[in-house]
């Protein structure tokens, strides 16, 4: 029985140290491992962010399998159906009726009326030409009464311009309707997890009057339809540039991209920016950087030089927050990232000039199939997958950045960096959980 | 119209041919590349691979794009995997196909055999496509193992034996997932049999590869048919098709000795079921554990029991009123038949809303992870289900 081929590879071997790290790709590609970290969201966590929302998926048996189990897991079957394709269907074409007819068949038969539907089609329609608009338009005509958004589930196009994430991200908004502005409600969109809502975010826009919105407190659809009302929409993830695009181009709502950071300089001007917006007066950052320090500087003591290391699942910006750790006295020492997002490129450079000897890990190269999963001092990691590949049960256990914004965000952070290391979980249980924050057991 | 378009309002899908494949090679030392789009290796590691996260195995996904798809460029295939081969140096390399690939017509004995002439590593090309269940994947695979590994005609073993073909979590799971697997082995040792291997799971390739020793062999599930057919082809071994199953083992050893004794092949140990009265009892799931299963609760419990194979499995193998399904259409009419459905529990809501009394019977290539605690060892006891018929 094949346990460990060649006994476990040292770790540091298939890394790089930072010094000779190059920018946005550190790595070779090639053939790719999936890492037994399930944290992060997919395509179906994503589209039942619309309320009352039905999801179609079309295509063949062993892609529905990933997305039929993922809805199950959420206990959303009654909200998720499917369209299965062939060999035959390839064979003999007719992709455009079989959507049609498919998802008015579901549609027919189901026990309740969804207010919206998402119809995900594949690669397979890509490939076949598929005539996609044309479906919906029928679609439209048959069921009036019913909102429909195309979604994509089609990987095979991630490196032919937005990736399916960032399509999805998009997609959910899709299906707000214009209506009639009021210029004192901002939503924050494109962000999988809620935005803390005791973030300076909340905190200046509504000291100046305003209510922000995000789709996670939309009970309903008409809830949902509100955010249509906006005048802007506030976003921090870049993988939601192209819904804020979208929005601001179809319902005229500003984008305002406020880019989460964990420098104190960015932090400020991205809040200066929103007091812009706002009509407030520049924000104070005083308070809030002096409890940032006093976070960080608790922090610190209690790590006293232990092994920290970051994953990019876990936070929006990794090297940023690396570089904060690090310039506190909190000894960072592994990053694990497939490619440096170009946001991070300041940091990157500042942590290859500074702290050469960080080691920078893949996460999808077969190499970490087998590296050593143990580490020989007790190490802290931030993340799901920098927890897997340390082997460490000290671990603070969140995905993009945990919805937390800002000094506040830094603060919080600290707090559960603090927490993970007196607290050891079980971590290959926890890591096994989908979509962490999206009601999956 | 959901019988001439798969539409499925309620019910889930099995797992896919190409996870058969990784499934059934995972133990052997090999590598398994699914030539398919970064990011879709995750439905195996998360759904169907129950050995993922605490036991290494080299199966990777080969991260096919767009581009890589239209110019048809084999050769960044080949040399990927010629690179990690050279890197992780594999006993063999298999390469499985996805809808993709199949769409572009790719070749893939074509690329294994290229892969091997490159790196000098026994190499598999599947064409599987994604759209058959995984009962296909881990037939081809054990398939290729055994026209490919089990070459050498080694002696009989002194006492009787057997290899289990067609064995992986897919179909044989539970909070132990070799508790089954376990059992199989001690119910033939206590009936004077050994295991001489076990295809694939708790073995290993070159214990495999001694195959030819063995009296005979036993097709647990109908993925182990090719190895079968291989092997009775290549060494003349006869076979026996029924998964061991409390209430039908007795019959499967029966007819074990018989095949020993005789040489008789294909014999489908689960045929003449008794016919029962009362209540229908309908299991759905993969062919070979739904007609043993059958049979056991017809023996145990005298009602009329009926097997409806919603996996790959071939119509011939079905006893009589038993019925191929693999869609939602065709398991509404078997379920609107039936008084009792035994199933895996994803099929609870969709029985209970045709109103039938439903008995959960998880399965791993149906619900992947879900219900893998409430998977019992039904080799050694499947009162779970005749307590709950008997009261019914």
């Amino acid at each position: 029985m094949l346990i460990r081929m060649g006994g476990r590879q040292d770790s540091q071997s298939r890394g790089v140290r930072i010094a000779e790290a190059a920018f946005p790709s550190p790595f070779k590609g090639g053939l790719e491992y999936s890492c037994a970290a399930r944290g992060t969201w997919n395509i179906v966590h994503t589209g039942f962010l619309v309320p009352q929302c039905h999801e179609i998926f079309v295509c063949a048996a062993g892609c529905l399998r990933g997305v039929v189990l993922t809805a199950a897991e959420m206990g959303r079957s009654e909200n998720f159906s499917t369209i299965e394709i062939r060999e035959n269907d390839v064979l003999v074409g007719g992709m455009e009726q079989m959507i049609t007819e498919g998802v008015t068949d579901i549609l027919n038969g189901l026990s309740y009326k969804p207010r919206a539907v998402l119809v995900y089609t594949s690669c397979i329609h890509h490939f076949m030409g598929c005539d996609i608009q044309m479906c919906y338009d029928i679609l439209r005509r048959r069921f009036p009464d019913t909102d429909f958004t195309d979604c994509y589930m089609d990987p095979i196009m991630r490196k032919s311009g937005l990736t399916p994430d960032q399509t999805m991200r998009r997609q959910i908004y899709s299906l707000i309707k214009p209506r009639e502005k009021d210029v004192k409600r901002i939503n924050i969109i494109g962000s999988n997890l809620p935005a803390d809502k005791e973030s300076e975010l909340y905190l200046t826009a509504r000291s100046a009057g305003y209510e922000l919105t995000v789709i996670q407190d939309c009970k309903s659809y008409d809830d949902y339809q509100k955010m249509g009302e906006a005048s802007a929409n506030i976003y921090y993830d870049t993988t939601a540039a192209a819904a804020a695009a979208e929005l601001e181009k179809r319902l005229s709502q500003k984008a305002l991209f406020l880019p989460l950071s964990y420098s104190y300089d960015e932090i400020s001007k991205q809040l200066d920016k929103l007091c812009g917006y706002v009509g407030a007066e520049p924000y104070d950052c005083s308070e809030g950087i002096s409890k940032c320090e006093e976070a960080l500087s608790e922090t610190a003591k209690l790590l006293d030089g232990a092994p920290v290391e970051i994953d990019y699942t876990a936070v929006l910006r990794p090297f940023s927050l690396a570089r904060l750790l690090l310039t506190h006295g909190i000894n960072v020492t592994a990053l694990y990232c497939d490619s440096i997002s170009g946001i991070e490129q300041g940091d990157f450079e500042f942590l290859k000039s500074n702290y050469p000897d960080i080691y920078l890990y893949p996460t999808m190269d077969v190499s970490m199939r087998d590296i050593e999963r143990k580490r020989n001092v007790k190490t802290l990691a931030i993340g799901q997958k920098a927890a897997y590949f340390s082997g460490s049960g000290y671990f603070v256990n969140i995905i993009e950045s945990g919805g937390f914004y800002g000094f506040t965000g830094i603060q919080k952070l600290c707090g559960l960096i603090r927490d993970a290391w007196l607290n050891e979980k079980d971590m290959l249980s926890l890591i096994q959980i989908k979509g962490m924050g999206c009601g999956c057991v | 119209m959901s019988g001439n378009i798969g539409t499925a309002r309620f019910i889930s899908t099995y797992a896919a041919d190409s996870s058969g494949v990784c499934s059934a090679l995972y133990e052997l030392g090999g590598m398994v590349v699914v030539h398919d789009a970064s990011g879709c290796n995750s439905t195996y590691t998360t759904h169907d691979e129950p050995r993922w996260s605490y036991m290494d195995s080299y199966v990777f996904i080969s991260g096919l794009t767009e581009t890589q798809a239209i110019m048809g460029d084999d050769e960044k295939l080949i040399g990927d995997i010629a690179a990690a081969a050279e890197e992780l140096a594999p006993s063999f390399i298999a390469i499985a196909g996805t809808p993709i690939p199949m769409m572009i017509g790719t070749d893939f004995k074509a690329i294994a055999l290229e892969t091997e002439r490159r790196t000098g590593i026994p190499s598999f090309g599947f064409a599987t496509n994604g759209m058959n269940s995984y009962v296909s994947g881990v037939d081809m695979a054990l398939g290729a193992i055994a026209e490919r590994f089990v070459t050498e005609r080694y002696e009989r073993t002194e006492k009787p034996s057997v290899n289990i073909l067609g064995a992986t979590p897919l179909d044989f799971s539970g909070s132990d997932i070799y508790c089954q697997i376990k059992s199989m082995k001690q119910l033939f040792e206590r009936s004077g049999i050994e295991t001489v291997s076990c295809w694939a799971m708790g073995d290993s390739l070159e214990n495999m590869a001694k195959a030819s020793s063995a009296w005979a062999n036993v097709v647990v599930s109908y993925g182990g048919m090719s190895a079968a057919e291989t092997l009775k082809k290549r060494f003349s071994t006869p076979y026996v098709i029924g998964r061991p199953t409390d209430g039908f083992s007795e019959k499967l050893i029966q007819d074990i000795r018989k095949a020993f004794d005789t040489g008789e092949s294909g014999i489908t140990a689960y045929s003449g079921r008794k016919k029962g009265s009362g209540k229908k009892a309908l299991l759905i799931g993969e062919g070979v554990a739904c007609e043993s299963m059958a049979y056991a609760l017809a023996e145990k419990t005298g009602v009329q029991t009926a097997a409806a194979a919603a996996t790959t499995f071939d119509s011939k193998l079905l006893c009589g009123g038993d019925a191929l399904a693999t869609d939602e259409s065709q398991l509404t009419q078997l379920i609107a038949d039936a008084d009792i459905v035994i199933a895996d529990p994803l099929y609870k809501t969709f029985c209970q809303r045709l109103g039938r009394e439903f008995l959960s019977l998880p399965h791993e290539g149906f619900s992947g992870r879900m219900f893998r605690s409430g998977i019992s060892d039904t080799v050694s006891d499947i009162s779970f289900i005749t307590d709950r018929i008997n009261n019914l």
